[in-house]
Parts: structure tokens; sequence; C-alpha cells
């Protein structure tokens, strides 16, 4: 298992490495420099600026020398934010983000299995109906657009939770965001199980049980879940990476302090360093992300071994 | 009074189509402790009868009439008080023992369960009832079986899981639902031997729902012979088999393929010179083993295969599921990779043939497959599947002449010639297994290699295929290869008959020497386990039960293959292969063959 896990993570640096070089070139592509503002500034001071950031080496140097400070887990200096290193930047915004996403992801497995495994249930009944419009409308309508809706109907007309920021940190402030943030997953994978559990249910394991004399809900919670359920964690890989690239916008949008504020931002500002650290960590993170998976389906099925 | 009596039940299922009647008007009752065969092809209505009473049926069914069991009416209880019968009182065993087990759950855990469903019970109890249950169905090293999943357990164990979890209850009545279908036939007289045992020892009633008449014959002592959802004839199985009163009784008597049948002797034709040789034939597929980077390691699914085809011959091909039947077939038309030895077709050796040399070759080598409907395109018309090959072999016939040979053909094969616009969905597996032999015989091949091609088909289509084949086969002269698992099937059609055992032959004769002396253990084994549609027959007979189950192919046994689960098996047998030796008129491989204590 451990050596699989290795094995694994070994198989995936390639994967990073692309990653790490389109990165790292697309954004030098881009117009513009860390260093443009308002004012002009000087150009010997754009000039020992570039240099103390090595920005007028060659860009295979650069890079070189990029990677070679990632071997050792060092992100660099922010070029934006002087006083900090991007792993200081990333390490202040993530717990915030992990928090939300988390909380996204839990709240997607719990209401869209629920949702999806009782429609399944009531199979063409007005319960599956409406829980099959529903998410159908949850795919359709794009986070930007929901996330104001919800502040729009939530925080303006009726009050009840706060439009954005973190306040004092009480979790009244992060219902909203993770709402939206969730509302796209619960639909998908409530569409998911649905599909599945229709499938187990129609299975001969479960006539078994049935023909056992075993009541509907025990049979749903110990025959048919388990399997149902592989489907929606292979699901979780690109759910994670869904949440992430949402969370961009959503942190936005509620103004909430996390780890996709800095990306837009660093983005925008050309911040090199802190561009590249973030899409580094996130790569990581969903490479880290699927293997669990992986894990995670062997343990549900047990003709799936890892050795 | 009768444990169950049944009155009038009517099985409806609403469909798109309008309302199907599945069972119409069925009485009969079932005694305490009685066994009853319920017999019937498929669409009889055998199974909807059996799940309408314990309420089963699929949500668009509907049963009427009334089911007194021990008082009450199986149809008139709330669905716990049915649920609380359910498992408890009536338990069921289904026909696939791989599917009707929860792959994602341990042995314990399913079995657990029930037992923990219905009586008060800690949960160590109810695992020490499951394993004195997995005991009792005669499961070896039934603690270590607990903790397995299905997959990790043999087709036939699966079975016997399936029967103890069944019986962990003591019920009265157990609903055995083509039990051995899907099992081998030593597998099948394993299980077979177990519910007799079961039923003499705990007194279970047992209602066993089959196609084989053999099955039947061996075991119950009541029969229901059902037809289109209607009772046609029951009664005492004696009487049902030796004076049946209804017709369609008599016509399924009459169209089972027995291996006590008298022989009319197929003559061999005149051994001119060899149409297909087959020489030291090895497939060998390199399988991972110990997961997912394991070690590769060869599966020898074909380890070392002679054979001779004369024209207008048939050779018959038998073994387990396993026995590498089926891959020999490919082997010989080259549908999968060889790893050793060579086949001639006509002379010419076809390891040397390049594309476009083999493409011709296979006119004269065609084949015709296990599953009729999957092996034909869905999305192409019978006269598309059909025309196929001609079109690809014979690129210069004009349209015209291609639909009247496709029509002829199919004429030949007892269609009508009009099908060409229609989808293989519309015709029923009989008529398409027509439609595949059709498609082979379109090129006028030398040889047609047929792999199981009945096995999926009801007993009286089962005939009229055999027969079809065995017509064509006098009028074109066609050399025929028969792989099939049923014994008496291949008797009725074949001249010679191979016995395959793990990748090995064990031996060839013609079919007189090989039913009437056997001589390998295997083939007397294989032959004793085939059960006969004749009661009387059937329960005097001394069986060979094999035990155990077949041997890896990835790690056969050294030596004799069989040796492992053949009680004359010698020191000898462990170091030494046997070679395949002239013994009276068969080719036998067996070191012990011909000796006084076999027979």
């Amino acid at each position: 298992m451990l050596r699989y896990a290795t094995r694994r993570f070994l198989g995936a640096l390639p994967t990073l490495f692309i990653l790490i070089a389109l990165a790292f070139f697309l954004i030098r592509v881009a117009p513009g420099g860390p260093f443009d503002s308002e004012k002009a500034l000087l150009p010997e001071v754009e000039a020992n600026l570039r240099a103390a950031y090595n920005l007028d080496e060659p860009l295979h140097q650069q890079f070189a020398r990029y990677v070679w400070g990632l071997a050792q887990a060092d992100f660099g200096p922010s070029f934006q934010y002087r006083d900090y290193t991007v792993t200081e930047l990333i390490m202040t915004g993530f717990p915030v983000s992990l928090r939300l996403g988390g909380m996204a992801i839990t709240l997607a497995l719990l209401v869209g299995v629920t949702a999806g495994s009782l429609a399944a249930l009531r199979q063409n009944t007005r319960t599956d109906y409406a829980v099959m419009s529903a998410s159908m409308t949850g795919i359709s309508i794009p986070n930007f657009v929901m996330a104001p809706l919800l502040i729009l109907i939530f925080a303006v007309y009726l009050g009840w939770l706060p439009a954005g920021g973190l306040g004092d940190g009480s979790p009244r402030n992060m219902v909203l965001p993770v709402i939206a943030l969730a509302l796209p997953q619960i639909a998908y994978i409530s569409r998911l199980t649905r599909g599945s559990m229709i499938e187990v249910l129609r299975s001969n394991f479960i006539r078994t049980a049935r023909a056992q004399g075993l009541p509907m809900h025990k049979i749903v919670l110990r025959h048919a879940l388990k399997p149902a359920l592989l489907p929606v964690v292979s699901y979780l890989g690109p759910a994670t990476a869904a949440v992430i690239t949402g969370s961009v916008v959503i942190e936005q949008i509620f103004g909430v302090p996390g780890l996709g504020r800095f990306f837009v931002q660093g983005a925008l500002n050309r911040d090199y360093t802190l561009v590249m650290g973030v899409v580094v960590f996130y790569g990581v993170l969903i490479i880290a992300f699927n293997l669990l998976v992986d894990l995670a389906y062997a343990w549900l099925d047990p003709k799936v071994k890892y050795s | 009074m009768s444990l169950l009596e049944v009155r009038n039940l009517h099985v409806r299922f609403d469909t798109a189509d309008g309302e199907v009647h599945a069972v119409r008007n069925l009485s009969f009752e079932l005694d305490r402790g009685e066994t009853l065969g319920v017999v019937g092809e498929s669409g009889s209505g055998k199974s909807q009868t059996v799940l309408s009473l314990i309420g089963l049926l699929a949500d668009n069914g509907r049963a009427s009439g009334s089911a007194m069991f021990d008082g009450q009416d199986l149809f008139n209880l709330s669905p716990g008080a049915l649920r609380s019968i359910r498992g408890r009182r009536i338990s069921m065993i289904f026909q696939d023992p791989m599917t009707s087990l929860n792959p994602y759950l341990t042995v314990a855990e399913q079995m657990v369960q029930v037992v923990r469903e219905h009586d008060r019970m800690t949960r160590r109890a109810a695992r020490d009832r499951c394993l004195e249950m997995l005991e009792a169905v005669k499961i070896p090293d039934a603690a270590e079986r607990l903790d397995c999943y299905p997959h990790e357990l043999s087709g036939g164990m699966r079975q016997r899981v399936m029967i103890a979890a069944s019986l962990l209850l003591d019920p009265q009545i157990l609903v055995a639902d083509e039990p051995t279908t899907a099992l081998d036939v030593t597998v099948q007289a394993q299980i077979l031997e177990l519910m007799k045992d079961l039923n003499r020892r705990l007194g279970t009633a047992i209602i066993l729902i089959t196609h084989d008449l053999g099955v039947i014959a061996g075991l119950c002592e009541r029969v229901i012979v059902m037809h289109d959802g209607e009772l046609k004839e029951q009664g005492n199985v004696r009487d049902v088999f030796y004076r049946p009163r209804h017709s369609y009784t008599k016509a399924l008597l009459k169209a089972v393929p027995r291996l006590d049948a008298e022989q009319v002797e197929r003559l061999a034709p005149a051994a001119d010179s060899s149409l297909l040789s087959v020489d030291g034939l090895k497939v060998h597929f390199p399988v991972r083993t110990g997961g997912w980077l394991g070690e590769k390691r060869p599966l020898r699914a074909v380890d070392g295969v002679n054979l001779d085809l004369r024209s207008g011959e048939t050779l018959g091909i038998v073994g387990e599921s396993g026995c590498g039947k089926s891959t020999l077939a490919r082997a010989i038309l080259r549908l999968v990779p060889t790893t050793a030895g060579n086949v001639c077709l006509l002379g010419q050796s076809m390891g040397d043939l390049d594309k476009r040399a083999l493409r011709e070759m296979r006119r004269d080598a065609q084949v015709i497959f296990q599953d009729p409907l999957a092996s034909l395109n869905p999305r192409m018309t019978v006269g598309n599947i059909v025309s196929e090959p001609l079109r690809t072999h014979f690129p210069e016939l004009g349209a015209d002449e291609v639909r009247t040979r496709v029509a002829d053909v199919l004429r030949r094969v007892g269609l009508s010639g009009r099908e060409l616009n229609r989808y293989p969905h519309e015709f029923s597996g009989g008529q398409c297994q027509r439609i595949g032999i059709a498609r082979a015989l379109v090129l006028k091949p030398k040889v047609i290699i047929c792999d199981e091609p009945v096995s999926a088909l009801d007993v009286s289509i089962q005939a009229q295929i055999v027969n079809l084949l065995m017509d064509l086969q006098a009028e074109f002269g066609l050399a025929l290869i028969f792989i099939a698992h049923d014994l008496a099937v291949v008797r009725h059609i074949s001249h010679r008959i191979m016995v395959m055992y793990l990748g090995r032959i064990m031996e060839v004769a013609s079919r007189k020497a090989l039913y009437e002396t056997p001589h390998h253990p295997y083939t007397r084994a294989l032959i004793s386990a085939v059960p006969i549609p004749d009661p009387d027959k059937e329960r005097d007979r001394d069986r060979e039960l094999l035990p155990g189950d077949l041997p890896s192919p990835v790690d056969p046994p050294s030596g004799c293959r069989f040796r492992t689960r053949c009680r004359f098996a010698q020191d000898r047998c462990r170091t030494e292969a046997p070679q395949l030796r002239q013994l009276t008129d068969s080719l036998v491989a067996c070191h012990r063959a011909g000796e006084a204590v076999l027979v």
C-alpha cells in the first residue's frame, strides 16, 4: 500500500514538471510585468529591482533557479507583498480556503448522496422529478451568477446572513460561500448517485437480500450504498479540482481572504512567484487527492488490490 | 394439510405493449419435506410463480389468487409480515451465485445480518451459527471462508454459501431457481447431492425450478410441467417421466438429448486426407498475479494439443469451464495469438500466412459463437450481417447476386429469406443462432467451429439447431468442431470426441468407445455427473463425485493435471505427465488407465 502510494507519487512528478513549466512560461508571456505601476519607475530602479529578483537572467536560467528552489520547498519571495515569502502567503490563505472547500465538499456529499439515493428509491415519482430538476438547475447556473443571487436574497432582502467577509470569524459568515461553492457539486453528485443507485438496486444481490427478508432501509444502507458510491468516489478527484477553481471566484465575490484571492490578485499584479506558488501548491494537492481517491476505491471495492 | 397450497394464481405485468400474463390459473400444493420440481422452458412463468409467492415480483407485476402457507394467505399479508416469512420460513437461492451474492461484503457480513434480522442474537452467536451452516454444506476450511469475499471463492463454493445462507434459520421451504444452471456438470453433481442430503437430514421442503429434466429426475418426488404460463401436467415424478399425458411433456422428454439414448452409430466418413491438423498447440496468456503490478506469469489455457479433422467429420470437444476448449477454437482460427505449435488447414500451415493469405484462408474456416444475440451486431440488419462475409471475400459480386445468395442461405437454415431488413433483437434466440449459422455458411466453408452453439438455448430449440447442423453437414460435407460442456448434446452430434482438462487432452475416442468404455478417470467422472432424465436409472446410478474445484491454470498441478482430483492418483502421477497412448479404441493420457482397479 505504502509502496503503491510512493510509486504513484513519483509517477506524478513528470505531470507536475509540465504543469510548472507551462505556468512559468505562460505568465511571463502575458504582457506587463511585476513592477508596472501608474507611475513609471526610473529605469535604473527597475533594473536594480529586476536584478534583485533575478529577472535579468535568461529565461531558462530563471526556470532552473525556480525549479531548484522548489526542490528545496522554497517558493521564493512575493513580488507584490514585499515583506512576505510565497510560502507565508500560502500558509495564511490556505487554512481559510481549506475550511471553505472542505465544508463545501462535505456538504455536497451529504446532500448529494442523500438526495440522489432518495430519487433512486422513488424513481419516476414527484420526489425524483423534484431532485432531478433542482440538480439540473444547479448544474446550469454558473457560480458567479448563483453567488450574487444568494447574497441578494439572504443577505440583502432577508438580512439573515452577512453578505461577505469573515467578520468576527463566526460560522455564520461561511454559510453563503459554502453553499454557493457546494451547489453545483451537490447537483452532480445527486445525479451520479441516482444513476448508480438505480443500477445497483436492480442487481441480483439486492434481490437476494430482499428474499432474505431484510427491510428496504437496511438493504440500501448495507448492501447498495457501498457499490453505489463507487462512481461518486471517483468523481471526488475532479470535484476537488472544481471546488478549487470555484473557490477562486467565490472568495472574490464574498471577500473571503483565502488562497483564491491571493491567486487572483497575484495574476492581476503579475506577481510571478505568488501565482506559480499557488499553481504548484494546488497541483500537488490535486495529485495527492486523486491518489487518496484511488486508495479509497480499494477500500470500497474488495476486488481492487494495490501492492 | 399441505404446507403450501396455491390456488388460481395469476401473474400479470403491465408493459408498454399492454398487459402480459406470465402465469395463468395455476394451482398446486407442497407437502412438508417434499421435493417438488417445476420444469419449463424460458418464458414459461416458472420463476415468476415463486417470486410472486414471496412478494418479489418486479414493480409492474401483480399477482392474484391465493397462496395458503401454514394457515395464512401470502397474498393478504402486510409487507412486514411477509418479510418475516421471507428468508426465515421460505428462503430462496438463485441461478447465478456470483451476482446473487453481494461482491462488496464478506461471506460473514452477508450471512450474519440475515440471522440477526430474524433472531435476537449476539454478533458472536450469529457468526457461530453461520460457521456451523457453512460446515453443514461441506465447505472446506469453513472458518477461513467466512471472511472471504465472493470473488475469492469458486462458482461451486459460492452456490454452497448461498445455500448455507438460505438455510440459516431452518426454513420450511427452500426455493431453488435454476441452482446449478451456471455451474459445471461435476460441480452440479456435488450441489445436487448436497441438496438431496439436506432435504433428508433437515426435512426442508424443496421447490426446484429448472429446465433440466435430468436434474428433476434425480431429486424430485413430484413434478409440475409449465408452458406459456400454464400448468400442463403435474404428478408423481415417475408418472410424468414414464407415462406423460400431455403432448407438451411428451415433446419435451423427446427433445432432451440423453446419455442413455440408443446410439445410432454415426459412421465417420472414409478417411481421405486430413482437412485440419493441429500439432502441439499452446496458448499462454500472461496474467498478473498478486495485484496491480505483480509478477506476470503465463496462464496455460491450451498446453500442447494435437488433433486431426477429416472432411465431413464432427469432432466434439468437451470439458469444464476453464479447460481451454474455447481458447483452442480461437487459436485454430488465429483469433488469439498462439504461443507454440502449428495449425494446418488444407495442407497449408497457418503460421506462415501473411494477413492477406490469412483472410483468404478464413473463407474456408468459419465459426459460430455461444451467445447468439450478443454475437450479432445489433445495429446491422440481418441482410448486412449475413452478406458481410460475401462482400468481403467476393467484392466482385453484384448486389442482386449477393441478395439472392443471402436469401438462399437464410432459407437453408430454416428462415424464410424475407428477414433481410430486420434487426437481430426482433428474433428469438434460436432464430438468432440460425442467422449466425447462415453467416458462417454463406461462404461455403470447409470447416465450421461451433463454440457452445446451443448452450444458451432452450432444450427444444437446442435439438432443432443440432439437427440443422447435422443436415448441413450431410448436404455440404462440412467438417465440424463442436465445443460444448453438455456431454449429451456432444454425444448426439459427434463422430469422435476429445476430452480436455486444464489445457490438455485427457482422452480422444470415437463416440461409441468414449461413452461405452471410457478409460480416463476424468471422462468417467464427467459422464457419471450428467443427470439422466429417467427417475429410476438416475437414482440407481453409482456416481463418481469429483471432489473439490478446478485448480488454477496459472499454477497447474505437476505431472498429471488431473491428479489432485483423481482417486487413483499415485506417486508417478505427481512426477510424470502422462502422454496420450493407444488403449483399445481410444487415446488416453493416464498412467493407470486400463488397470483392473479402475473398472
